[in-house]
């Protein structure tokens, strides 16, 4: 069986206008097996939501080849659902509305989309504000929104980009059990970029560690946690410590590198 | 005092109370009123230049009254209307393709930028006399005023919310599926409208001045027609009959148009709107 995703000498350049070109990531490898949950941490600059860009198909990759199942990544891949840190529902529609949006690009009639609409509603808890508008809802029912929007028309890749981290504690800790409930059974491949170490650790089945922009590769631990996981209580599992400790000392000297660099190009 | 007087009843400021800031209003365009009325009667204003209240108001009744002497007000108002109108959705559907093309196309954005600002920089009065000759002096030249004018607000409205649409909107909705026409009437153009409905007020403010200010300087009906008609005759009574009319309907006009905003933006929050 393919990988679900395989990044392969992956460089990206970005060249802004009237700034020096630099290099976001650097040769990065990397390759993700069916239904597995894998975390990239990284300090911020260091390339990680460049990656689930590339895998998207949003932006082309300068050298190497990414695949999704072996097909390519040439386009806007539309058989994946992405989760963006920024709001990303549409402000003038309303949640069924925004909820409907991948039904009705490929052409589905009013019947079918609220057939599978309505459940996905009721699943993230969503039915009694269907016809709400995005801004009358709290950021947690927004991202369920949202989630619920990827999700609809079943894509085999999930990517997500720091979608929890505009959130409050509480409110962060509830969706990420959601989200490890809705992807429990689901088999589907999830590709989760965080800067918070100890959500990476409790959601992932693999956690990748990546250097100070450019970014590349620097460690990959496997997390051999019990499922199913409770996000709060799993940070006293045994073993969560350990890994947290192992995994902090190589995060620890890239965070440092970014912030004194952050330092130098401030002055 | 007890420190429980103080946590007592909590006071409502005055400036809350709308009964208050009703009455408020209302007081001061009666004291403007009569203070224009009083000042007329005590001969420091000369009524023969600024008329009173008390001239002009039986004046607009006159003009309402059935074969009135100073020809059909319907007529007027309905012709200054139509003209507003036409300048307005002409000039809204032109600045919308305009803008949206520009946004979209960064080079013919940039090639017809110098010109555009140009044209901008006109005073677009003076435009009148020279649409006056050109269209003649019926609706045309009316609406072709009115046209730039509002041209340019929905113009620079619609431009700027194409071109500063969050990029994560688009990428989003093409993710999930989007093609480039959906992209244009998902994201795009509900951007840009969302834009035009919050300049909706101004532009429609400005094709009725455009309107009225192409009437004064040369036609034969219309508001403005009946104000350089009674100026002609010395006759600032029907001066300012004429200009507190159009006040009036103005008004009309952006309470109307402020209950169409406000159902259109149900989707914005309310700090927004």
């Amino acid at each position: 069986m393919p990988p679900s995703i395989a990044l392969r000498g992956v460089s990206k350049v970005y060249r802004p206008p009237k700034k020096p070109p630099y290099l976001a990531i650097d040769r990065v490898d990397l390759e993700v097996d069916e239904g597995r949950f894998v975390s990239v941490v990284g300090p911020s600059g260091c390339g990680k939501s460049t990656i689930l860009s590339l895998v998207a198909g949003l932006i082309p990759a300068t050298i190497g080849t990414i695949t999704i199942r072996d097909d390519p990544v040439r386009a806007v891949r539309t058989d994946v659902g992405f989760l963006f840190q920024r709001d990303a529902l549409l402000p003038w529609r309303t949640v069924r509305e925004n909820v409907s949006l991948a039904l009705r690009f490929c052409g589905l009639g009013r019947r079918e989309i609220a057939d599978r609409v309505d459940p996905w509603l009721v699943r993230v808890g969503l039915a009694p504000f269907a016809d709400n508008f995005p801004h009358e809802l709290s950021g947690g029912m927004r991202k369920r929104t949202q989630l619920a929007q990827s999700l609809v028309v079943d894509p085999s890749v999930l990517l997500m980009d720091e979608p929890f981290s505009a959130l409050d504690v509480q409110t962060r800790n509830l969706m990420e059990n959601d989200l490890l409930e809705l992807w429990g059974a689901s088999g589907k491949t999830v590709l989760f970029i965080t800067h918070d170490l100890e959500e990476a650790i409790a959601l992932s089945d693999e956690l990748v560690v990546m250097t100070a922009g450019p970014g590349r590769i620097k460690a990959r631990y496997p997390v051999r946690l019990p499922r199913p996981r409770n996000v709060s209580e799993v940070r006293f599992a045994p073993g969560f410590a350990s890994l947290y400790e192992r995994a902090w000392s190589d995060l620890r000297d890239e965070v440092l590198r970014s912030y004194e660099r952050s330092l130098r190009s401030a002055s | 005092m007890s420190a429980t007087a103080t946590l007592g009843v909590e006071r409502v400021p005055l400036a809350r109370r709308e009964w208050f800031v009703r009455t408020l209003q209302l007081g001061v365009i009666l004291f403007f009123i009569a203070a224009w009325e009083g000042l007329g009667r005590a001969g420091l204003l000369d009524p023969f230049y600024y008329s009173r209240p008390s001239l002009f108001a039986p004046r607009i009744a006159e003009w309402f009254a059935p074969g009135s002497t100073a020809g059909d007000i319907w007529l007027d108002i309905r012709v200054t209307m139509t003209e507003t109108v036409l300048g307005f959705l002409i000039g809204t559907l032109l600045g919308l393709i305009v803008g949206y093309a520009f946004a979209r196309n960064r080079l013919l954005g940039l090639a017809f930028d110098p010109l555009l600002s140009m044209f901008n920089a006109i005073p677009r009065l003076v435009l009148a006399p020279v649409f006056i000759l050109a269209f003649g002096i019926d609706l045309a030249s009316k609406v072709a005023l009115g046209v730039t004018l509002v041209f340019f607000i929905v113009f620079f409205a619609t431009f700027a919310a194409v071109r500063d649409v969050d990029q994560t909107l688009v990428d989003n909705v093409r993710i999930l599926g989007a093609r480039r026409r959906d992209v244009t009437f998902e994201v795009l153009l509900p951007a840009a409208f969302s834009a035009i409905v919050a300049s909706l007020r101004t532009s429609a403010g400005f094709a009725f001045a455009g309107a009225v200010v192409a009437e004064y300087i040369g036609s034969n009906a219309g508001l403005g027609r009946r104000i350089a008609t009674a100026e002609a005759f010395f006759d600032s009574t029907g001066v300012f009959g004429g200009i507190v009319l159009i006040a009036l309907l103005a008004l009309l006009l952006d309470s109307l148009l402020q209950f169409v905003e406000g159902r259109s933006s149900r989707w914005k929050p309310r700090r927004e709107r």
